[in-house]
């Protein structure tokens, strides 16, 4: 087998504010292969946008990586120089981010969105050459090439979606990490953007690391999926065993907060509690406090992120006794 | 094209009413404040019979509603009338007096934006450092100090320690005399003359007086510009070209100043209003030969209908300037459209 495309190893990041230090990510491990699609999935404010940032060292001030290393084809992403990092991102990782609707700049034309990034990558580009070829990454996408000269209010969110996807393909990555890509669209574009990245995994063989917090999402799109809780990753799975038999406590909860339209439910379920201050983290696991199944161990010491079975490691006491 | 051609006449149209309006409130005014161009005129000891005459003469004696009508009806003939006190018609004055408030206001307005946007763009891109904070600063003391104190504080530096630039005037005397004046804007009529030596001469005397106004004005401009960009830079789409390698520098000054420009326009349309009232203290200060300072003497002197008159051409300038950033806002934002 080839060299992962990427190797995340022991990262840990901060955010310094003023009351103390948010432990937004601790210690998070993974690595993804070429062509696979990976989904990091969790509550609000459990670190995943934070390490899908961290990935293109794009981390908000006063965010800073504090210890680990994001091996990229073997180069440590987190000692790069910003010279490196430019020229890195958009052409090695595209990143799709949340909103569509507020990710391309109202003033410029959609041309004028491409032939910067074009340019930035490649100076010696003409901008004639450059409409053409974002004109062909576009009827790629089903839009009009003509749409290339229009402005972002003149396109409905489908197609702002599908045009941050192409700004980001145009310059041929081999990463794309689309961080919650469909939560400002209606579900018949959601529908139709799975379809477009299963397409582009496919002809591109592109890897895909996918953040989001809609399960079901995920569930179709990737093939293996990170839980991550308190800024650390609780388990991790192919979609198939995450699903089908969760190990962790907090998995299960998770799933089972989905609503399913076959049983007859009278209310949604919810997990009790609310996710960990990471200023003041729990002692023990940091998810000790909501856990259904706490021990005493739980609350003394941290469990690691042990290999349960071959590609399965979870992070918690039931398995590690 | 048309939208536009109708949305500007509209504007034009829809000064008319606050004209109206403003000179009412300015008649009214003029004629409430104790004195009048008659006593003005003729000193406190004047005999009763020649200040009736004088009253007659002027039309004064009639009350004051008629007055006001006879003027509103010379008005729709565009007929500014006739200096009370002078004989001369108000429009000789304002005509000869125009070109000089509108270059230092130009440039007023120029070295507002040359200096205050820039250096709250620099300061949003370097927040929290000793940078932004001495940006930060300066913005706010500009923005306390009284134009004319500043206006003084220059001449004392630059004029009487320094001795670099002339403290008054438009021009110096000699070249004065030599000018021969097209447009009464000087420094396109040495240009045209080919004359360098007193182009040189007018844009060294109208430095210090614009950079005055331009100072204490970039003040709010240094606000506002930090404070906007900083917002638009925590923006999704300039996190977006971030991540697709697009350049700091283009990050900020191409996608982050852009956006934070609309605002900026706003004020500039604003503060125009506020560099004319400013320009009436500048130019008392710079002994400047403008609309402002004839402003001054004529309220002095009590001469009704030339300060009615300036501030008639005050009012069109504030709305032409106005209708100016609207239509400017359509260039820079593809999302308005008229």
């Amino acid at each position: 087998m080839d060299k992962p495309i990427l190797d995340v190893r022991n990262l840990s990041i901060d955010y310094p504010i003023s009351i103390g230090t948010v432990e937004a990510v601790r210690d998070v491990s993974f690595t993804l292969e070429k062509g696979e699609a990976l989904g990091l999935v969790g509550e609000s404010g459990c670190g995943k946008s934070t390490l899908g940032l961290a990935f293109l060292q794009l981390l908000r001030a006063p965010g800073r990586i504090i210890d680990g290393q994001i091996l990229y084809h073997g180069n440590d992403i987190v000692t790069m120089k910003n010279d490196a990092l430019m020229k890195m991102r958009g052409r090695n990782i595209a990143m799709v981010f949340q909103n569509p609707l507020t990710s391309l700049d109202p003033l410029y034309s959609i041309e004028d969105q491409f032939y910067e990034t074009m340019k930035q990558h490649e100076p010696k580009i003409t901008k004639a050459e450059a409409a053409e070829k974002a004109g062909k990454v576009l009827e790629d996408l089903s839009i009009d090439k003509k749409r290339l000269y229009e402005y972002p209010h003149q396109l409905s969110g489908g197609m702002r979606q599908r045009i941050m996807i192409g700004l980001g393909l145009i310059l041929n990555p081999d990463l794309l990490i689309a961080d919650e890509p469909t939560t400002s669209l209606d579900v018949i574009v959601e529908a139709g953007f799975i379809d477009l990245l299963a397409k582009l995994r496919r002809e591109y063989n592109l890897s895909i690391i996918l953040i989001s917090h809609n399960l079901g999402l995920v569930a179709e799109m990737v093939d293996r999926i990170a839980v991550m809780y308190g800024g650390k990753i609780m388990e991790l799975g192919t979609a198939e065993d995450i699903f089908g038999k969760p190990l962790h406590p907090y998995t299960e909860g998770l799933i089972g907060c989905v609503p399913n339209i076959k049983l007859d439910q009278k209310s949604l379920v919810s997990m009790p509690g609310s996710p960990p201050d990471l200023v003041n983290p729990p002692k023990g696991c940091r998810f000790s406090p909501r856990c259904p199944k706490c021990m005493d161990i739980c609350r003394e010491k941290e469990p690691e992120l042990k290999t349960k079975e071959k590609g399965r490691q979870v992070s918690c006491w039931l398995y590690n006794k | 094209m048309k939208g536009l051609l109708r949305y500007a006449i509209t504007r034009i149209l829809l000064t008319i009413p606050m004209i109206f309006i403003l000179l009412t409130v300015v008649f009214l005014v003029l004629r409430v404040m104790p004195g009048d161009p008659v006593s003005a005129m003729l000193g406190a000891h004047a005999p009763e019979r020649v200040i009736e005459e004088k009253k007659e003469e002027l039309g004064l004696n009639k009350p004051i509603i008629i007055q006001y009508f006879e003027y509103l009806g010379q008005l729709a003939r565009f007929d500014l009338g006739e200096s009370m006190v002078l004989k001369q018609k108000v429009t000789d004055p304002i005509k000869e007096k125009l070109p000089a408030t509108i270059e230092l206001t130009l440039w007023g307005m120029f070295f507002t934006l040359a200096i205050g946007v820039p250096l709250g763009a620099y300061a949003a891109n370097k927040r929290r450092t000793g940078r932004d904070f001495g940006i930060r600063l300066y913005g706010n003391v500009a923005y306390c100090i009284p134009v004319y104190w500043m206006g003084l504080m220059m001449q004392l530096v630059f004029g009487v320690w320094l001795k670099w630039l002339p403290i008054a005037g438009r021009t110096s005397p000699r070249i004065m005399s030599s000018l021969f004046s097209n447009t009464g804007f000087y420094l396109i009529d040495t240009l045209l003359a080919g004359n360098l030596r007193a182009f040189g001469d007018v844009a060294v005397h109208l430095l210090l007086p614009s950079l005055t106004l331009g100072i204490v004005l970039s003040g709010v401009f240094v606000r506002l510009t930090r404070a906007n960009m900083l917002d638009v830079l925590k923006s999704d789409f300039i996190l977006a070209a971030r991540a697709r390698g697009v350049s700091e520098k283009l990050v900020v000054y191409k996608h982050g100043l852009k956006n934070a420009f609309i605002p900026i326009l706003t004020m500039l349309g604003l503060q125009f209003a506020i560099l004319l009232a400013g320009a009436v203290l500048t130019e008392t200060t710079f002994s400047w030969p403008g609309m402002g300072r004839l402003l001054m003497e004529r309220i002095y002197l009590r001469d009704y209908p030339t300060v009615q008159g300036v501030i008639v051409v005050f009012a069109i300038m504030v709305s032409v300037i106005s209708l100016l950033v609207d239509l400017l806002y359509a260039a820079v934002d593809p999302r308005v459209k008229y």
